[in-house]
């Protein structure tokens, strides 16, 4: 009933009305992006930094002490692990399997557990890491910025972190992700 | 084979709905009126086929049919029964299914009343409610079947997530699914008179009380969450400013916005555009809020397991639904404006403002919620935005908002003096400066600047709503009747307002002079917060239907006497084995005395740890919340909208004819 | 496989359970105050949407410790901020740092309010220049009647 009110000497400023179009439109961009994002996944500060300082006991030889000076000399792997942790025992054959591949060392950070369940599970499960530092009230932990177990360090000959994985490795993820890392890093060496 | 029959009714009721937007859409733009004519039955019969669908489900529930996966998954043989019908709308998608069932039966609704409305508009109205729930029942039956079986039958189900084993969260979902759904009634009105590029002056009228019904059920439904919240999650916070949350909380703030503005266009035929964008937005940010909760783009508490394809279905809904509305806006709506002319001080102006503030308070809210994400999407890494940040832009927004509602519904219509306005709002706003000052004396503990000023929002509210209902019986010599000629929306309105003003009160004064201690308790040992002694007695073990408790007992004291005693729960479920704490609460108008019950620290002296809290005032921000609800109900049967319609047919059926 | 154990381990930790800040105890109020706050602005990165006071999961009780300590220590809130930041990011904050990143954020508020007000002075100020009248006869009768009919109500 009420009719377009046109009048010929003020145009009507269309532009205004397409605003929430645009503003739609872009909103639906972010989206789509954030479908294909993890939002549960934090990339970690601690790349490309040194990695932090630790001093601990070895599970399996407690007189002796490890610290991050045996992460230098050549890449490595440092995988966070404990007893309790269900997803490290799903990891656990892959990092078997990559510890027998010989292509990298792992080392271990044994996390908030008690020292004799540690030692059971190697014994039964066998034992993938060089050497396992006993974290067993989780401060070092905190340094490394652990958020959530199984997490895994890859680091250059430095002793610099290159990459974070968290949660377990797959055999796919070794493959693709870390292997190809820490061949890089070994290149990167060579030159 | 019942549950089968659930899925060929939701099949079924795909084909109906297909039919109801496609058939009368069309009939609307060809003006054919025997196309339009089938918009009634087919909504209908849509609404019979989900009610079967639903009713369905909810019998599987009933009789353990654990061969149906979802029940499998969110029931259980313990389950009580209760809770086996609210455990319908327990996970992703029975609740979908609910959602869908709610639409439908607005839809059914308005059919049912579809004679109030010239053909036209109802066969349109009723279209693009056809065309949601197309959407919504493809999103079922694609991604979410609520009838998938399994097999073999597992013995017992996962049983119902214990946090929503609770009376409250029993009917928090439902009463928020109808806001959220019942937005989608103005939405289709609003694109109705998109479609014909004609808005109807009748048209404000005939919405106006669809967006309070909605906005009512919004709102119950927030304070509902809140509440439940409050007392079941066990550390005293009411609101969390979480993604989940502040998606109900953005379609709440529009509504609001738009039930203004619809109050401007119905009157004074004036901010149509406005009106008609409000009500686009109010039911796009609820569809927004179904793509952040079951989408999984963001972590929140609330969030629904989700899996990718779901979110990209219903993110490619939200685009058609949403973009399809505001191409519709982009194109039309100039064609829809008046120019009314109003004056800087009118009520027009300052219901226009607060919408505007309301809009941009929403803005800010989104902006905030979806900030990370854009953030990270544009590589920009990863942050956090939480309670600091909402509560520190959020309060200094609303400020203004709450002021203007004193002055709003005292301005006349069109244009007002300033020296009048002030005239009439001098005495409520000095009134309003004494009362708080003077409360915030009489009030126990530290004088606080927030509390002050809490206080004094509220008392200029409430002195303004005095102030108008003097002004408007002061020609009148018999009081009775005077109060009886005031249209009950006016009731309403100042209702509404009323309980907003309670709950900033309890806003301000709880979070100003809350006490809370966290602690290890042994028997005998004893903590004292406001004027109240509370006393650890011990802990025993009981057993519920379907959880073991510890429970403890606490006795508060106030001034030596015992006054009461509190019995705080923690529960184990035996099939999740989900741990869950149970506060125990007294409430009064004036405090919560608030326990809950952690782990036991110590097994040789009995210690436990336990939180104690003393909340003054915090029941006034249900309660308003309550009173706001109850003000949106007494708008809504205000007469206008019920003895009116029949004349106003008549008016219609004679303006009509010339126009087309 | 990560996101469901990720998932299961949330629901076990999930909001049900009361998180444990008893058990530190502070020498005066000033610091216990800082103390709540500090774990109320904090995020805990297991269950992803509760602050650190909030929430019950293990490393969030580790990270109360910590934060303990380092109170104890006589660190700064800025210190202890940094501390966090530096292993966790900037993520572990509930209330954003003011940066070039957060820019937007913390200036929109205010940005879209300005505009807000603007756009509201412009609109009324031409509708009070543009004649009234435009409107329909149809409309403007029916406009009549309904405000007849509805001052009859009153």
């Amino acid at each position: 009933m009420s009719q377009p009110t046109e009048d010929p000497k003020e145009k009507p400023k269309r532009w205004i009305y397409i605003i929430p179009l645009v503003l739609f439109s872009v909103l639906m961009i972010v989206f789509f992006i954030g479908l294909g994002l993890n939002p549960r996944l934090l990339p970690s500060p601690l790349i490309d930094q040194p990695a932090p300082g630790f001093n601990l006991a070895r599970l399996k030889a407690p007189d002796e002490m490890i610290s991050q000076d045996v992460l230098k000399g050549e890449p490595s792997l440092l995988n966070i692990w404990a007893t309790w942790c269900v997803s490290c025992r799903v990891e656990h054959p892959v990092l078997m399997k990559i510890a027998a591949s010989k292509e990298v060392p792992i080392f271990g950070l044994f996390y908030k557990d008690e020292r004799s369940k540690g030692l059971a599970w190697l014994k039964d499960y066998g034992d993938p890491y060089v050497a396992s530092g006993m974290d067993l009230d989780g401060k070092i932990a905190i340094d490394w910025g652990l958020y959530g177990a199984p997490e895994t360090f890859v680091i250059d000959k430095d002793g610099v972190i290159r990459y974070k994985h968290v949660g377990p490795i797959t055999w796919d993820d070794w493959q693709n992700i870390l292997l190809p890392k820490i061949k890089s890093l070994r290149a990167g060496s060579g030159v | 084979m019942i549950p089968e029959l659930g899925h060929f009714a939701l099949i079924l009721a795909l084909s109906v709905a297909l039919v109801q937007a496609i058939i009368p859409g069309m009939g609307l733009l060809r003006r054919r009126p025997d196309w339009m004519a089938v918009a009634r039955p087919a909504a209908l019969l849509q609404f019979v086929l989900v009610l079967a669908g639903y009713g369905i489900l909810t019998y599987s529930f009933i009789v353990h049919d654990f061969s149906v996966l979802y029940v499998a998954n969110t029931s259980n043989s313990e389950l009580p029964l209760i809770y086996r019908i609210s455990g319908v709308w327990g996970a992703h998608e029975g609740s979908l299914l609910l959602w869908v069932m709610i639409l439908s039966t607005w839809t059914a609704i308005i059919a049912v009343y579809s004679k109030r409305y010239p053909a036209d508009i109802s066969a349109g109205v009723i279209s693009v409610l056809g065309f949601i729930s197309i959407g919504f029942l493809l999103f079922s039956l694609f991604t979410s079947n609520p009838f998938t079986r399994v097999f073999p039958a597992p013995f017992d189900g996962a049983d119902l997530n214990p946090l929503l084993q609770d009376p409250v969260m029993a009917i928090h979902p439902p009463m928020l699914y109808m806001g959220y759904v019942g937005f989608a009634v103005p939405f289709a009105f609003a694109i109705t008179a998109l479609v014909q590029g004609r808005l109807d002056a009748a048209w404000a009228r005939w919405v106006r009380p669809w967006a309070l019904i909605a906005w009512v059920c919004l709102t119950a439904g927030i304070g509902l969450g809140s509440w439940w919240a409050y007392y079941e999650l066990g550390w005293g916070g009411w609101w969390f400013w979480d993604p989940v949350e502040n998606a109900s909380f953005m379609p709440w703030l529009t509504g609001t916005a738009l039930i203004h503005s619809l109050a401007v266009t119905e009157k004074r035929n004036a901010l149509r555009n406005w009106t008609i964008l409000l009500a686009i937005i109010s039911f796009s940010l609820s569809l927004l809020g179904t793509f952040l909760v079951r989408s999984g783009v963001l972590t929140s508490v609330h969030a629904f397991a989700s899996d990718p394809t779901r979110g990209v279905f219903i993110l490619v809904f939200l685009g058609l639904v949403v973009g399809i509305s505001f191409s519709l806006f982009a194109i039309r709506a100039w064609q829809l404006r008046t120019k009314t002319a109003f004056s800087l001080i009118s009520r027009e102006m300052a219901l226009l403002t607060n919408s505007v503030f309301l809009l941009v308070t929403m803005l800010t809210v989104l902006l905030g919620t979806l900030y990370p994400l854009i953030l990270e999407a544009m590589g920009g890494g990863k942050i956090s935005v939480g309670p600091p940040y909402f509560s520190r832009v959020f309060i200094p927004l609303m400020i203004p908002v709450v002021i203007l509602v004193g002055v709003g519904s005292f301005i006349k219509w069109r244009e007002q003096k300033l020296s009048e306005l002030v005239d009439n709002l001098r005495r409520p706003a000095i009134f309003a400066l004494v009362f708080a000052s003077a409360l915030l004396i009489v009030l126990p503990g530290k004088a606080s600047f927030t509390a002050w000023f809490g206080l004094l929002l509220a008392f200029w509210v409430i002195n303004s709503a005095i102030a108008q209902l003097v002004h408007r019986l002061r020609n009148t010599q018999n009081t009775m009747r005077g109060l009886k000629r005031i249209p009950r929306g006016w009731y309403g309105m100042i209702t509404a307002h009323i309980g907003l003003v309670f709950t900033v009160i309890g806003i301000a004064l709880s979070s100003v002079y809350s006490q809370e201690q966290d602690l290890h308790m042994a028997p005998g040992d004893e903590r004292t917060l406001g004027e109240y002694r509370f006393e650890f007695v011990g802990v025993e073990r009981k057993d519920g239907p379907n959880y073991s408790a510890d429970v403890g007992t606490i006795d508060i004291y106030k001034k030596d006497k015992r006054m009461l005693t509190l019995h705080p729960e923690k529960r184990i479920y035996n099939v999740r084995k989900n741990m869950m704490t149970e506060a125990a609460i007294n409430s009064n108008l004036l405090r919560d005395l608030y326990v809950s019950l952690g782990e036991q620290r110590d097994p040789d002296t009995n210690a436990w740890s336990v939180r104690l809290y003393y909340k003054p005032f915090i029941l006034w921000i249900w309660l308003g919340g309550l009173v706001m609800v109850l003000g949106g109900l007494i708008a809504v049967t205000d007469k206008r909208y019920r003895i009116e319609v029949k004349q106003e047919k008549l008016k219609l059926n004679s303006n009509h004819v010339p126009a087309n | 496989m990560f996101r469901a154990v990720c998932i299961a381990l949330c629901l076990s930790f999930s909001t049900v359970t009361l998180a444990e800040i008893a058990g530190f105890p502070f020498e005066n109020e000033a610091e216990e105050e800082r103390f709540e706050t500090l774990a109320s602005q904090l995020r805990c990165l297991v269950c992803q949407n509760q602050s650190l006071a909030d929430s019950d999961a293990p490393l969030a009780q580790d990270l109360r410790s910590e934060l303990y300590e380092q109170i104890q220590t006589g660190n700064s809130n800025d210190q202890i901020i940094s501390f966090l930041t530096g292993r966790y990011g900037d993520f572990i904050l509930y209330k954003p740092a003011f940066n070039a990143r957060t820019l937007l954020l913390w200036l929109s508020p205010l940005l879209l309010f300005i505009v807000g007000v603007f756009c509201l002075f412009r609109f009324n100020l031409k509708s009070r220049q543009e004649p009234e009248g435009e409107v329909s006869e149809a409309d403007l009768q029916k406009i009549r009647e309904l405000l007849e009919s509805e001052t009859e109500n009153k």
